[in-house]
């Protein structure tokens, strides 16, 4: 447990190098060579806060956080605020229920997964399930995408490499009844687990929107209380428009949680921060890589921890 | 979410009216806000510096106008610097001669590559060339699936080597399937990547030697963040891009990252994704982009989409009698049917200035309950058609009745009709959309 651990933290810290070099090797850099703190080293952390997508509200509010916390703390050294920003961060992304049960107490546990087109959905899916697998869950999903080209297809090729039951209409059917029959089959099949694939969807189409609620209601009605997550998928490289699709994803179903994909490019997906401190929805997992196991659960502590890249104090 | 940059600006500028000239001093507060404005939209940081910049220098000096708003007058620097930015309008496919013209789409994971490369071959084909469709993502599961299944939808010509293959064999191989086919144009889908994934960067620039395209379109999606620079750079690098294609345009995205992908890259932005559907995609226009990441309208756009797909004399009859706002529920239903030959009915809202913000709150448009509306209407005399307001309580029972509906849907139709009149009416006058507090207060449009 403790190696599989480690080997986690350390890969992450590895996928996240990209994030780290520019994020807080950027805050190094504009701490280091520098006396004292003035107006100009805020300015430089504003840029670098920006630069990671993290909007320039949420920036400026922490920014002006650490102007306040500087004075009363009677901080001289540039250095001392790069505590201060972790605190910040910290303060930010800690906030919230990051876990996923994945158990109900009776019946199957239903997660629904939402987002835009090429957020990364069917590939985050494919993931839980096998991770789910190897923990000795049973698995099925549930392919309510019916709308893109092949979009099944790519779903289903999924299922097979990781041996997981796929329950499926044929494409341009009503993804309503397909989340249908995915709860009825995983009532009938005794399975632990459903997780319901949606097609991908701008949040500005409202009848889409309209077809995601009827989707979340035929699932409650088959199985009470749930989906017990609905997980909105969010490209890392996404910018303040990211704000914008928490909000209105949000008004349409019960977001549990936020899921940010492809954070092993050089997109920092500092959205992700806006959204908890802004709509409060907590982030669930990270994606930092095309692999099963880079799919991993969002451990804010230790997100900062790998951020700043000091070992885990878990560890 | 984004207070209109014009309302900001108003505030800053109140101090400068009178003053005579531009200074940097009392161009600071105004350079401030649409710096915030511009990083809202998600430009770049370091290109908004330089922007901004610019920007000052061109204002530094200049008279303020007595005649406009000093706001405007800002604007209108702004503005034109970010068009001259974005460069030029409507930049076409460049063709080969002789051919064929070989397109390669690359791009990050996500950003619609394949669904835009069918778009691109559904519009070649309608200017009367023979598109070839190459499923070159031997990676994400059903990729080639799904450019086999676009293909058909678009109905072209498509090829692969299945998802053993070595992509770059797929795509070499594709030149010698075109002359067979007597294709003209080969549309290469690579696999999305990482710029930071060596070795799948590798790969794409092999294809690249391999087949020397025509063009190189960096596919990118208009949701995209500050990272933009990032990735464009690093593509721009490692290949030579001709050209940039901006997808997911129908969302509510300021679209920033058109500034930044053509500051980094240099490349014209040639078209941009306006839908799901595979005629969705539409000539790029700086000017309606400016005014989109500044928080204005697109009319441009607006007008030549109508242009495009619709009747001209009805177009201009209806331009006529919606200004005069005498048309009656025989037009709306003639629109109704218009504005279904042009496509989603909200990409088309959208366009209209004012009008996108407002698009999603209670402004569903469901063209399910076209054929709802249309059995309406056609159920109503001509008289009631043109003259709506004798439509009393019997009137509406006869008119549910003889379309399957119920008083309800007449009652809501009929108010949808008075609201869209008005709105119509509005927007045809231009400047009455910006109404007294900013935003204009929209009626609710339930239905629609």
């Amino acid at each position: 447990m403790t190696e599989e651990k480690k080997g986690f933290f350390g890969r992450l810290r590895d996928r996240l190098t990209k994030t780290r070099t520019t994020l807080v090797e950027g805050v190094k850099q504009v701490f280091a060579g520098r006396t004292r703190i003035d107006d100009e080293v805020f300015e430089e952390l504003e840029q670098i806060l920006i630069e990671a997508d993290m909007g320039v509200e949420t920036v400026l509010a922490i920014v002006e956080d650490m102007r306040r916390i500087s004075q009363e703390r009677r901080l001289e050294n540039p250095e001392d605020l790069f505590e201060v920003l972790k605190e910040e961060l910290a303060s930010v992304m800690i906030p919230g229920d990051h876990t996923v049960e994945w158990e109900a107490h009776d019946g199957p546990h239903v997660t629904l997964v939402a987002g835009v087109n090429g957020s990364g959905k069917t590939t985050t899916i494919a993931k839980l399930a096998a991770k789910l697998k190897a923990d000795n869950k049973s698995v099925l999903i549930g392919a309510a995408d019916t709308f893109r080209a092949a979009a099944v297809e790519q779903l289903s090729t999924w299922a097979e490499r990781i041996d997981v039951p796929v329950i499926k209409h044929k494409e341009g059917a009503d993804p309503a009844a397909v989340s249908f029959d995915a709860a009825d089959a995983a009532i009938a099949r005794k399975m632990d687990t459903l997780i319901i694939d949606t097609a991908g969807r701008l949040h500005t189409k409202v009848n889409l929107m309209e077809e995601l609620k009827k989707i979340q209601r035929v699932i409650g009605k088959r199985i009470p209380g749930a989906p017990h997550e609905v997980l909105l998928v969010i490209d890392a490289t996404t910018g303040q428009n990211g704000l914008q699709q928490a909000k209105i994803f949000t008004e349409a179903l019960n977001v549990t949680g936020i899921v940010i994909t492809k954070l092993d490019g050089t997109a920092k997906g500092g959205v992700a921060l806006s959204i908890q401190k802004q709509l409060g929805i907590p982030i669930k997992y990270i994606g930092v890589g095309e692999k099963v196991e880079d799919l991993q659960p969002f451990d804010p502590k230790q997100f900062v921890a790998a951020l700043f890249g000091e070992e885990s104090s878990e560890q | 979410m984004f207070e209109s940059l014009s309302k900001r600006l108003e505030r800053t500028f109140k101090n400068i009216r009178g003053q005579g000239k531009l200074t940097e001093k009392n161009m600071k507060d105004a350079l401030q806000e649409i710096r915030l404005a511009l990083l809202e939209a998600d430009v770049n940081y370091k290109v908004v510096k330089q922007f901004i910049a610019d920007v000052q220098e061109k204002a530094l000096g200049q008279e303020v106008l007595d005649s406009i708003q000093p706001g405007q007058q800002i604007v209108k620097i702004v503005h034109d610097e970010l068009i001259q930015l974005m460069g030029e309008a409507n930049a076409p496919i460049k063709l080969a001669d002789p051919p064929p013209t070989i397109i390669m789409m690359v791009g990050l994971q996500g950003q619609g590559k394949t669904t835009t490369a069918g778009k691109l071959a559904l519009r070649l084909k309608k200017k009367g060339h023979k598109p070839l469709l190459v499923g070159a993502d031997v990676y994400r599961p059903a990729a080639i699936r799904q450019l086999e299944v676009v293909a058909q939808q678009a109905e072209v010509e498509n090829f692969n080597l299945g998802e053993q293959a070595d992509p770059v064999d797929t795509c070499l191989m594709s030149l010698g399937e075109a002359q067979m086919r007597n294709c003209d144009v080969i549309i290469l889908d690579t696999a999305g990547r990482l710029h930071v994934d060596e070795q799948m960067m590798d790969e794409v620039r092999r294809i690249h030697d391999q087949v020397s395209p025509t063009e190189i379109l960096f596919v990118a999606n208009a949701m995209t963040g500050q990272d933009a620079v990032n990735s464009a750079k690093q593509f721009h690098d490692a290949l030579p891009l001709t050209g940039v294609i901006l997808t997911q345009m129908d969302g509510d995205a300021r679209g920033g990252a058109a500034i930044s992908l053509t500051f980094v890259t240099g490349c014209p932005i040639k078209f941009v994704g306006t839908g799901e559907k595979l005629d969705a995609l539409e000539p790029f226009h700086p000017r309606s982009m400016a005014d989109q990441i500044l928080g204005m309208g697109d009319v441009v756009s607006l007008v030549e989409k109508a242009q495009d797909s619709l009747d001209q004399d009805k177009a201009l009859k209806f331009q006529e009698k919606a200004r005069k706002a005498s048309w009656d529920l025989e037009d709306f239903l003639d629109q109704m049917q218009q504005l279904k030959k042009m496509g989603p009915i909200g990409d088309l809202m959208g366009k209209i200035p004012g009008m996108s913000k407002m698009m999603g709150k209670g402004m569903a448009v469901d063209e399910t309950d076209f054929s709802h509306m249309e059995a309406i209407i056609r159920s109503m005399t001509p008289k009631e058609r043109s003259h709506p307001k004798i439509i009393n309580g019997s009137r509406r029972r006869r008119i549910a009745d003889g379309s399957g509906t119920t008083v309800q849907d007449v009652n809501r139709l009929l108010k949808d009709f008075e609201q869209t009149r008005k709105m119509i009416k509005q927007a045809m006058k231009g400047k009455g959309m910006k109404g007294g507090k900013g935003r204009m207060k929209m009626p609710q449009f339930p239905g629609m």
